[in-house]
């Protein structure tokens, strides 16, 4: 049952997903093989989650094709779901029960016999790091021991292809990193994975290959890596001043500016040589007599890539929040 | 016009039930049950002991008799029916509505092997088992203050279930349109609240005014309440077999409203 490395796990082809009049997925094509975290990366609004609620066959395909395992999951609903592990958005773990009947309770829904449920669920919250918890009501656990245990609750089919909904939405900067360990130690395990966010962070710590997202499209396709060196270079150089930034500043730079965007009162400059263009801009300014009160280089993230080929961050505004620190 | 066409096409359509995952929904709920069921039970059996003492013992003073009885002997056996009948319809329209709404539970299912049409198999199982549970509760009740008067009330379960089914049925179809808690109180006032004091529960339907007579016919509570009555009483006749037919055939012609009407709301 299990996926070899390399196989086709999912594929998309002219994927559409309407809501009435709305258009929410706009024919995209992705193909997630085998043993890779795949990542969705774009704001909210993207139609991220349209396309997660496809794959595991609880929102029908408006158009398109779509296969998971090589079968229809509108057809084959029952047997490609036994294979998959969804971590939806929301929590929804049965908030009355202990953390060891919520596994228990889900391995039934698989029909796992008893004995084998509970051997599970006992290594999956070992592996969790969830054990001293086992008989607590989950009412009580903190958001991120909550978010832990339903990535645990996923686990308990053994799935061959998880699905992963923006996983640590809403967690604090701890209780995410654990997330992020966990998950992973599930990639190295070997476990497909589709991973959606809009934590650049996330992506690029997690997904091997990732699609960008904006409005139902996919803009680009790539690893983490490819993409940042393909758009924007290796570093992000930032300025700042009271007034907006013109283009004038970039006039005479040639090669220097891989690409740059305006954003707010801040100019973003993408470059394979930050220092160099760092001080070429100096000069330019002086010359132009234009006051620059902010600066700052920064190693290019995927972020920029997002901001590059959309002109908007992935927070969705105009207004620029990413690194980048004043000297 | 697309949805005009779903639901007709939905209904006619072959339902995605898989029993045993739905006993495992149903399983999940009863599981959740135990947690409080003590709390529950308790306020379960103190309620019908004050409904049995103010109506039967304080207001049957005033009653002579009804149909040759004490008032208290016919009354009680169709609290038995009501009670039931409310613990199924709390349980699947708030309750239910919490589950599907705000815990989101149901969709945490359906990301299993479960199927929607399984749910809510599932939560109509339990809604079932909910009023079979507390109208037996108050039935030992009523056998306690010795109103019981035939062994033909150890059948009472029967048309409890059929009755509990038909509720649970009609309460989820609420549910499922339902857009917020309040929606419920028209529900209760409408609906339930009406059956309750017009389905011979507390008088006779023939008492009624003869151009309404004939709606008590239409409810599911009518004919529980004549079957449960005649069994606690041990006046069995043929004709109960036409009042378990008639809930019988409504469970048969309704229940797969809900699963059309539940999936519509959910998938979209």
């Amino acid at each position: 049952m299990t996926c070899k490395t390399g196989d086709t796990v999912v594929l998309a082809r002219g994927l559409i997903k309407r809501f009435g009049d709305f258009e929410a997925v706009r024919g995209i094509n992705f193909e997630v093989r085998g043993g890779e975290c795949f990542g969705l990366l774009g704001p909210n609004g993207a139609g991220k989650t349209s396309v997660v609620r496809m794959i595991y066959g609880f929102s029908p395909v408006t158009s398109g094709r779509l296969e998971v395992f090589g079968e229809d999951i509108g057809v084959k609903a029952r047997s490609v779901k036994a294979r998959i592990g969804v971590v939806s958005q929301e929590d929804n773990l049965d908030p009355e029960l202990s953390v060891m009947e919520n596994l228990l309770v889900y391995a039934g829904y698989f029909r796992i016999n008893r004995d084998l449920a509970g051997e599970r669920s006992r290594e999956i919250l070992e592996f969790m790091d969830l054990a001293d918890k086992a008989g607590h009501v989950v009412e009580s656990l903190s958001g991120g021991q909550k978010r832990r245990l339903t990535i645990g609750r996923a686990l308990i089919n053994r799935p061959d292809l998880m699905l992963l909904d923006e996983p640590t939405t809403g967690l604090d900067p701890y209780a995410r990193h654990l997330v992020w360990q966990r998950l992973r130690k599930l990639k190295e395990s070997g476990t497909t994975m589709i991973l959606t966010t809009h934590y650049l962070e996330e992506a690029s710590q997690l997904c091997d290959r990732l699609v960008i997202m904006n409005r139902g499209e996919v803009l680009e396709e790539g690893s983490p890596e490819e993409l940042i060196s393909r758009h924007v270079g290796r570093e992000a150089l930032e300025l700042g001043s009271g007034a907006g930034l013109d283009q004038y500043l970039l006039e005479g730079m040639g090669e220097l500016v891989k690409a740059s965007r305006v954003l707010g009162e801040d100019l973003v400059i993408f470059t394979e040589r930050g220092r160099e263009l760092d001080r070429r801009i100096s000069e330019r300014a002086a010359e132009l007599g234009i006051e620059i009160r902010r600066r700052g280089i920064r190693p290019a993230n995927l972020e920029d890539v997002f901001l590059k080929l959309t002109g908007e961050t992935l927070k969705g505004g105009r207004e620029f929040t990413g690194g980048g620190s004043c000297d | 016009m697309i949805r005009g066409r779903q639901l007709p096409g939905g209904l006619t359509a072959g339902t995605d039930l898989c029993l045993p995952l739905a006993l495992k929904v149903f399983y999940r709920n009863l599981l959740v049950f135990k947690k409080t069921w003590k709390a529950n039970i308790m306020f379960n059996f103190v309620e019908p002991v004050l409904y049995l003492w103010a109506m039967g013992f304080g207001l049957g003073v005033y009653v002579s008799r009804i149909n040759g009885l004490p008032y208290i002997d016919f009354l009680a056996p169709a609290l038995i029916a009501s009670s039931s009948m409310f613990s199924t319809t709390y349980e699947m329209t708030y309750d239910s509505f919490t589950r599907m709404a705000y815990k989101k539970t149901f969709h945490g299912m359906v990301a299993t092997p479960v199927s929607l049409d399984d749910v809510v198999a599932g939560e109509l199982l339990y809604g079932t088992f909910k009023g079979v549970l507390y109208g037996t509760v108050f039935l030992a009740v009523v056998a306690m203050f010795g109103l019981v008067k035939s062994p033909w009330a150890l059948l009472v379960p029967l048309p409890l279930a059929l009755m509990a089914m038909a509720f649970s049925i009609l309460s989820m179809i609420w549910t499922s349109i339902a857009p917020n808690y309040d929606s419920f109180g028209y529900f209760f006032t409408l609906i339930i609240t009406p059956m309750f004091l017009f389905s011979g529960v507390f008088f006779p339907v023939e008492n009624l005014p003869p151009g309404v007579r004939l709606i008590p016919w239409f409810t599911p509570l009518y004919h529980a309440v004549e079957v449960i009555r005649s069994l606690v009483l041990g006046q069995v006749t043929r004709s109960l077999l036409a009042d378990l037919a008639w809930l019988a055939i409504f469970i048969l012609l309704t229940v797969r409203i809900p699963m059309v009407t539940v999936r519509k709301r959910l998938v979209q």
